[in-house]
């Protein structure tokens, strides 16, 4: 326990908490202008509660008001739990995934939701943090620059367990933020080659949809003759290995069909498909993305103006309280408003990685580089579909999607990388 | 562990690079791109034009001709179509089932979501039959609409017809306002005045959702405008005269045109055979259309403005005219009837003045007196004197609104012609005819052609002595008045006292021993001045033809009457046209037994008198 409250609060980063407030308060406004409709009664203080309970807007405070209270306790918990019953929160973590399919209504597809009476929780959404505390635990005893491979697969298991179950209960796209976790190792000492490697292969999967396949082969096999013809060092002493490269990606070229064919479900295809041309089935698989283009691009510089959005306010946007909550900002606050919420990423995230720099024990480093890694791989993904630049995938953009468990569990993720900084100092005599 | 603080920057790199992306990639779907913008309107704005209701069209007597009456068109909402019980909805509305599929499809191609019109131009009692039904037919309802009706079975070639627009007009600058599915006037006053009788269509902007339900107007309404309804035409046909005119054309080809010479106005416009205006209204308007273009009498011709014929002896006057305000000759002037120069129709006694000449209407003596007007010695060359002197009668001739359209306010009326030098010398080579090539032009016949309207609008201009006003339907477009081509006063290069000359020779034509003696009005007290004409032409017998005015003193009503094949003028094209005048002038006709003998067919007319 803090020794004194106010020592305590002086301790606490308090720049963090601001933009954090500021997020949560312009998400919520978005939120009211995306569930508001003309029609509906617009003196709503002589509704009762449950008929309060209607409203996308109303729930959203009492999230923001439950999340508030989350961060008091998260607070005010001794910062070493986290370490101590990190793995203990993983080893439950996954029992609940598990047992989530068998137990959890379906909805939308897929039986990721248990609901609580009145509230509706996705286990998925603590998995994120809560693998965060188990890895940075996990960090702090190893190093990763020995090349222990023992210690690496145990942190990949670490790693690859939780979106594993998570693709089990139909929610892709929660499952693929796990990645985000690769730029905390990229700090902590992990290969880069390995964030060069994936870099590479995304970007050969992505040119093996868009261009001719002949076409790459062409050009990866002038490359390497190219550079054997130039480099003598490689030509004389690794030719098997650079023949292996180039026999990879022409494998990779080929294996985009079978990857595409097979193994992506149908709809997942498609929003691949739809991502290469927007235009292909505009009623169909591309009205997401078609009305969400069409929303934010008719916003213009400044933007239709505060719940003048025809497109959101008309439903022609699916999801736009939750996962298209950005169609809102981009419509009614313009290429500015737009502007303004990458601002308030960017500034959270540089706030995110300062902190994350300070802390002297590894663990909260990397659990900080985990937070800032989770939240940017949400906003990336997250804005990047709702002007197609990344296929639709169903992550909510954080502190601006409407949504308990959302709302919660990033809230959660973030105060307890504040709780670990504010004893930094304490840490520093341990 | 030093070195691997640096690998903060390359983490802030990546975040710096995506906010880029973003900043850069949303810059140009929102602010350079605009066609996002116009892709929301096109999502949430609905435009909804309000039709207003259509101008009236009354008669000189208030009686209403056009009016609009409700039909109803029967739409479909392909999307909420449940469970179609196809026996029994064919059965309601009596419709072939391949119609309904091939109804179904086209809606369902034009869009799942937006009703299309299945059938069209129900009646209210066709409606009344099905509309309790249609509640067991999810996807299908009904829409009122306004038609035409008419409250006469004549005049339809004048009054024309509201259709859909053809679709060949749809991208023609003029028709811009109008929608592929829009009606308007296709022909007749209908089309000519579709500006006045349509009014200012209403525009309204209607946001709606996702589901194309109305979610309010567009900014408060701030771009909606009202419609205003469309201007009543007053014309100045008398709806009885007209009616009559038709009965008594009953099973002939030829046109009754009456003028009000004083104001232009036309009374009467009868193009026979006729149709009922009703024909082209309402539910199978495309059929009735097509049954009328291939009905062999071919009805749909507007003969009074589109068949152009040699006016014959009437044409005489006009030369008269001419010649005498030439000086070449005089009412006094008499010439022989020398039958060398032209066969002439009768013996008669010596043409020794104007007035004998025209109440026989002799050949030979128009011969010599457009031979008096043209020949005038202006070139030693006897050709090129011709040529000179043809150019002055055509320039005299057309003052007579002859040889150009009059401008009457209906589409498609024909010039007619009034031969120039040009046109002969084209013909038979430059210098190489004369006044004997082209004489016939002399008795209205050879080259010279005429509507049946410039020929009654010739009567007019003799019954004012000297000036006409174009000849027009419409004497008011609401409150307005006639347009302001039509309060123009035309003068013809004649002057008025030769008009007074040929009058007396007009009136002994219907006078005793005159060649349209059947015309007389002299029982009744009212005095008449007409000429017949007997109109050769390549397609059989003769056309018969009288043109008149009355009364003499203060000219009422000016006609023309062409019956096509009934031969002589004075003994059909002349009973007629005094009918018409004793309806008109009297209101009523005693004489029943012409008004008995004459609708038929013309084939009795020329038997009798051959």
């Amino acid at each position: 326990m803090p020794s004194s409250p106010a020592r305590y609060s002086r301790s606490i980063d308090w720049v963090t908490v601001g933009i954090y407030l500021l997020m949560v308060f312009v998400g919520w406004l978005n939120v009211y202008a995306a569930s508001y409709s003309p029609d509906a009664p617009t003196h709503v203080f002589g509704l009762s509660f449950g008929e309060l309970m209607n409203f996308n807007w109303f729930k959203q405070i009492l999230w923001i008001g439950t999340a508030v209270l989350l961060i008091v306790v998260l607070l005010v918990v001794d910062y070493k739990a986290y370490d101590t019953f990190a793995y203990a929160l993983y080893a439950g973590m996954i029992v609940l995934l598990i047992i989530t399919p068998f137990i959890a209504r379906p909805i939308a597809g897929s039986r990721s939701w248990l609901e609580l009476g009145p509230v509706r929780l996705q286990p998925a959404e603590f998995a994120k943090f809560i693998t965060a505390l188990a890895v940075s635990r996990y960090m702090a005893g190893i190093n990763l620059r020995h090349q222990n491979f023992r210690d690496q697969l145990m942190l990949a298991v670490f790693t690859l367990l939780p979106p594993l179950l998570i693709i089990a209960a139909n929610e892709t796209g929660q499952a693929l933020v796990f990645g985000a976790f690769l730029l905390a190792y990229f700090r902590e000492g992990m290969s880069p080659l390995i964030l060069l490697l994936l870099a590479a292969g995304g970007a050969i999967l992505i040119l093996a949809l868009l261009v001719p396949k002949l076409w790459l082969i062409g050009f990866f096999t002038v490359l390497l003759v190219l550079v054997l013809v130039f480099n003598n060092r490689l030509l004389r002493h690794h030719l098997p290995l650079s023949i292996g490269v180039w026999l990879v990606v022409i494998g990779m070229v080929f294996g985009v069909d079978f990857f595409f064919n097979s193994v992506l479900q149908e709809h997942q295809r498609k929003r691949i498909e739809i991502l290469i041309n927007p235009s292909a089935d505009p009623l169909g698989v591309g009205w997401n993305v078609t009305q969400s283009k069409i929303a934010i691009g008719s916003g213009g510089v400044v933007g239709k103006g505060f719940l003048q959005g025809t497109q959101t306010k008309f439903d022609f946007v699916p999801e736009q309280s939750t996962d298209f909550i950005f169609c809102t900002v981009g419509e009614e606050w313009g290429w500015l408003g737009s502007v303004v919420t990458i601002a308030l990423f960017m500034a959270l995230l540089w706030r995110v990685v300062y902190v994350a720099e300070r802390q002297k024990s590894v663990f909260g480093r990397t659990y900080g580089y985990c937070v800032a890694s989770i939240i940017f791989f949400h906003f990336a993904v997250n804005i990047g579909m709702t002007i197609g630049l990344a296929p639709v995938v169903g992550i909510p953009l954080p502190f601006f999607s409407y949504g308990g468990s959302s709302l919660w569990s990033f809230t959660t993720l973030l105060f307890i990388l504040l709780a670990i900084d504010a004893y930094r100092k304490q840490d520093l005599v341990r | 562990m030093q070195y691997l603080e640096g690998r903060k920057y390359v983490v802030q790199a990546i975040f710096l690079a995506v906010a880029m992306l973003f900043a850069g990639r949303l810059f140009y779907i929102q602010v350079l791109d605009g066609s996002y913008k116009l892709a929301a309107d096109r999502n949430t704005l609905q435009r909804i034009v309000k039709v207003p209701y259509r101008g009236l069209v009354y008669d000189r007597n208030g009686k209403l001709l056009v009016q609009n009456t409700p039909v109803y068109d029967l739409l479909v909402v392909p999307r909420e179509v449940k469970q179609l019980d196809t026996v029994r909805f064919c059965q309601l509305l009596q419709l072939p089932v391949e119609d309904l599929r091939a109804g179904l499809l086209a809606a369902k191609k034009y869009s799942r979501v937006k009703a299309s019109p299945l059938v069209q131009n129900l009646s209210t009692a066709e409606l009344a039959s099905i509309q309790d039904n249609l509640i067991d037919f999810p996807g299908f309802r009904i829409e009122a609409r306004m038609a035409r009706a008419y409250g006469t079975q004549s005049m339809a070639h004048a009054l024309g017809y509201v259709g859909p627009i053809p679709a060949t007009w749809v991208d023609r600058e003029k028709y811009a306002k109008y929608r592929p599915t829009d009606f308007l006037g296709i022909s007749g006053l209908e089309s000519f005045y579709e500006k006045e009788l349509m009014g200012h269509r209403g525009v309204q902007y209607r946001m709606v959702n996702v589901r194309g339900i109305e979610k309010g107007a567009f900014r408060g309404g701030e771009f909606d405008t009202l419609s205003v309804a469309g201007q009543d035409l007053h014309t100045g046909i008398d709806i009885d005269l007209q009616q009559y005119g038709e009965m008594l054309m009953a099973g002939k080809r030829g046109t009754v045109v009456a003028i009000d010479p004083k104001t232009g106005e036309i009374l009467a416009f009868v193009s026979a055979p006729a149709y009922d205006p009703a024909m082209l209204t309402g539910k199978g308007l495309g059929n009735r259309y097509m049954e009328l273009l291939n009905n062999p009498e071919r009805p749909l011709i507007d003969r009074p403005l589109t068949a152009i014929y040699s006016p014959g002896s009437v044409f005489k006057l006009v030369n008269e005219l001419v010649a005498m305000q030439s000086g070449a000759v005089s009412a006094n002037t008499g010439f022989p009837c020398n039958q060398r120069l032209v066969r002439c129709t009768h013996n008669h006694e010596y043409p020794g003045n104007v007035s004998i000449a025209i109440k026989n209407s002799c050949n030979p003596y128009f011969y010599q007196v457009m031979q008096a007007t043209v020949m005038r010695g202006r070139s030693r060359n006897r050709f090129e004197d011709s040529r000179l002197g043809l150019a002055e009668w055509k320039r005299n001739v057309m003052t007579f609104g002859l040889g150009d359209k009059l401008g009457v306010d209906l589409m498609g009326e024909k010039k007619g012609l009034i031969p120039s030098p040009e046109y002969y010398d084209k013909r038979y080579g430059h210098h190489r005819w004369t006044y004997k090539t082209v004489y016939s032009l002399s008795i209205g016949q050879g080259e010279v052609q005429v509507t049946s309207l410039q020929m009654a609008n010739i009567m007019a201009i003799i019954a004012n002595r000297g000036y006409y006003y174009t000849p027009h339907f419409v004497r008011s477009v609401g409150q307005n008045g006639p347009l302001p081509q039509f309060q123009e006063r035309h003068t013809t290069s004649v002057n008025p006292r030769y008009f007074e000359q040929i009058i007396p020779g007009m009136q002994m034509v219907v006078g005793r021993g005159g060649t349209a003696n059947l015309a007389s009005l002299e029982q009744f007290g009212i005095s008449m001045a007409g000429k017949t004409g007997t109109v050769q032409n390549p397609h059989g017998a003769d056309h018969a033809t009288f043109a008149a005015f009355a009364p003499v003193e203060d000219p009422k009503i000016a006609i023309a009457v062409f019956i096509e094949n009934a031969g002589f003028g004075g003994s059909s094209a002349a009973p007629l046209a005094s009918l018409m005048v004793e309806r008109y002038l009297r209101g009523k006709v005693v004489r029943k037994q012409w008004e008995e003998w004459l609708p038929g067919s013309a084939d009795r007319f020329v038997k009798r008198h051959h």
